[in-house]
């Protein structure tokens, strides 16, 4: 049995069809890539998965658990903006990551002593240590988005979803971004879905790549059908030769 | 250059200030001027060294009568009765609001009623407040309430439904419970809004605790104005209608630093 498990999903909005008949069998570990054109659905799938929406039909299962009717701590995420809390400083949001479980959603005595040194290791193995006092609102757009990273995975998720996490960053952070993300993996070996509009993004992490869109198209009412998954890449190295061309001649290198 | 590109350097904004302040004191100084020269009797607009000297009079001497300097007792009720009022209005319209914005039952139980309510001109029903609470304390702090709460509470529930869906949906995913999204999430975000909301409303209450000090009362700055209002006594009116005004904007001002000081991430920015 498949770690995520989606079975026959349909959702749609009032009349209006989004995603038909969706299915989907993720491996423990992977990391799934999902493209696709504006208004195909790909960000609804996401909130089906993160569980902010309940499908029309069908079922999503993390590890045979019972569908989830809310988002809880199954399922980590990332947002492209809004993703950490201002009124907290730095060291506060990742102390949040595991203390808003608990009943006040604070540590008290000596476990908070303990939570602060947790975090500030956790700063530390993500480039933040020299600004744990600030407020989010002082930091760079990757910084804001490496420490939303950081609060997701102290929660210990068993998926995480990100949402276009980098969309707003220049491409130069972005970069550096994937190389955290990357490193992140390697050392959680997390489960992770992203959904991406950059198709280059998509490969270059993904291990699979999934394609969103509509395979039935009515000319004359477009909102006619849903969409589904057309396209699953194997997106590993070694994979399909694009991921080759740009994992191993890199154009920028050769010229 | 646009005129809408302009801005003026820092002595010319200070005397730019200052300007509308220094016209109005002069446009009074004349007036009372002309007047007086005309008829030295003229109680209408009294020469501004008259009015000093009633000011420093109210604010030293005690009445003939009891001894006791009336302007403080004055300003004692009135301030215990704004407090009391602007108090419990910025309470309730916290819980309200908060419930308002957080709760779709509450939203869907309370919205509604909230915005007719909000609609009913609170001084129509001072007369029914003065018959249910009598014309003591009650009924004048029940209309500072009734005034400003409802249009706190509706300010505050849109506060709340500005949050971000996103950041109730992390706090979710860090598996926070409703009470904990409640006060570690949004009260945090919204304590600044409300203090935002309480200077706002604090015109408004002003306008309430005088309005229920004119028609009722025994102590307090309205009573007080409207009682020498009898006498034609304009240089204690407008000494009070100033001091009234210095205490509005001291509790504005006051308002604002403390946003300020215990909001710091309000302000902050890359």
């Amino acid at each position: 049995m498949s770690f995520v498990e989606v079975r026959n999903i349909f959702q749609s909005y009032g009349s209006r069809p989004i995603l038909e008949r969706v299915n989907l069998d993720v491996a423990k570990g992977d990391f799934i890539s999902i493209v696709g054109a504006s208004g195909c659905g790909k960000s609804t799938f996401l909130r089906l998965l993160l569980a902010q929406e309940v499908p029309t039909r069908g079922t999503i299962r993390i590890d045979g658990n019972d569908p989830a009717v809310e988002p809880g701590r199954e399922r980590g995420v990332v947002f492209q903006r809004y993703s950490v809390f201002p009124h907290m400083s730095v060291r506060e949001n990742i102390v949040a990551g595991e203390s808003f479980h608990r009943c006040w959603g604070r540590f008290y005595g000596a476990g908070k002593k303990q939570a602060l040194d947790r975090a500030d290791e956790t700063l530390n193995r993500i480039g933040l240590a020299h600004v744990a006092d600030a407020y989010p609102a002082t930091l760079s757009g990757g910084m804001q988005q490496r420490l939303a990273i950081g609060q997701a995975l102290v929660a210990r998720p068993r998926i995480l979803l990100l949402d276009e996490p980098f969309g707003a960053l220049d491409p130069g952070t972005r970069l550096a971004m994937h190389d955290f993300l990357m490193e992140l993996r390697a050392q959680t070996r997390m489960t992770v879905f992203m959904v991406t509009h950059d198709l280059e993004e998509g490969f270059k992490l993904g291990d699979r790549v999934l394609v969103f869109d509509k395979t039935r198209w009515d000319a004359d009412y477009p909102d006619n059908y849903g969409a589904t998954i057309t396209y699953d890449f194997d997106a590993r190295n070694g994979g399909i030769p694009f991921q080759d061309i740009m994992e191993e001649h890199n154009v920028l290198l050769s010229a | 250059m646009r005129l809408i590109n302009r801005s003026p350097g820092r002595p010319a904004a200070l005397v730019l200030m200052a300007l509308p302040f220094v016209a109005v004191l002069a446009a009074y100084a004349i007036g009372s001027e002309v007047r007086l020269a005309e008829n030295p009797q003229d109680k209408l607009l009294p020469a501004p060294a008259q009015i000093l000297e009633t000011a420093i009079r109210l604010f030293t001497e005690g009445d003939r009568r009891s001894g006791r300097i009336l302007l403080w007792y004055d300003t004692g009720a009135s301030l215990a009765r704004l407090a009391i009022g602007v108090g419990i209005a910025a309470l309730s319209a916290l819980a309200f609001g908060m419930a308002i914005g957080m709760l779709p039952y509450a939203r869907r139980t309370l919205n509604a009623f909230v915005g007719v309510i909000s609609m009913v001109p609170p001084l129509a029903i001072l007369p029914i407040l003065f018959i249910i609470f009598g014309l003591g304390e009650v009924s004048k702090v029940a209309l500072i309430v009734i005034g400003i709460t409802p249009v706190m509470i509706r300010d505050l529930s849109a506060r709340t439904l500005e949050i971000p869906r996103e950041m109730i949906v992390k706090a979710e995913t860090l598996g926070a419970s409703s009470a904990v999204i409640a006060m570690r999430v949004v009260l945090p975000q919204i304590l600044p809004r409300l203090i935002a909301s309480v200077r706002l409303a604090l015109g408004p209450a002003w306008l309430f605790l005088i309005a229920a000090e004119a028609i009722a009362a025994q102590l307090g700055l309205g009573y007080r104005i409207f009682l020498v209002r009898r006498y034609l006594a304009m240089d204690v009116i407008l000494t009070y209608v100033i001091w009234i005004t210095l205490l509005a904007f001291l509790m504005d001002y006051a308002l604002r630093l403390l946003s300020r000081k215990a909001f710091p991430w309000t302000e902050a920015a890359l």
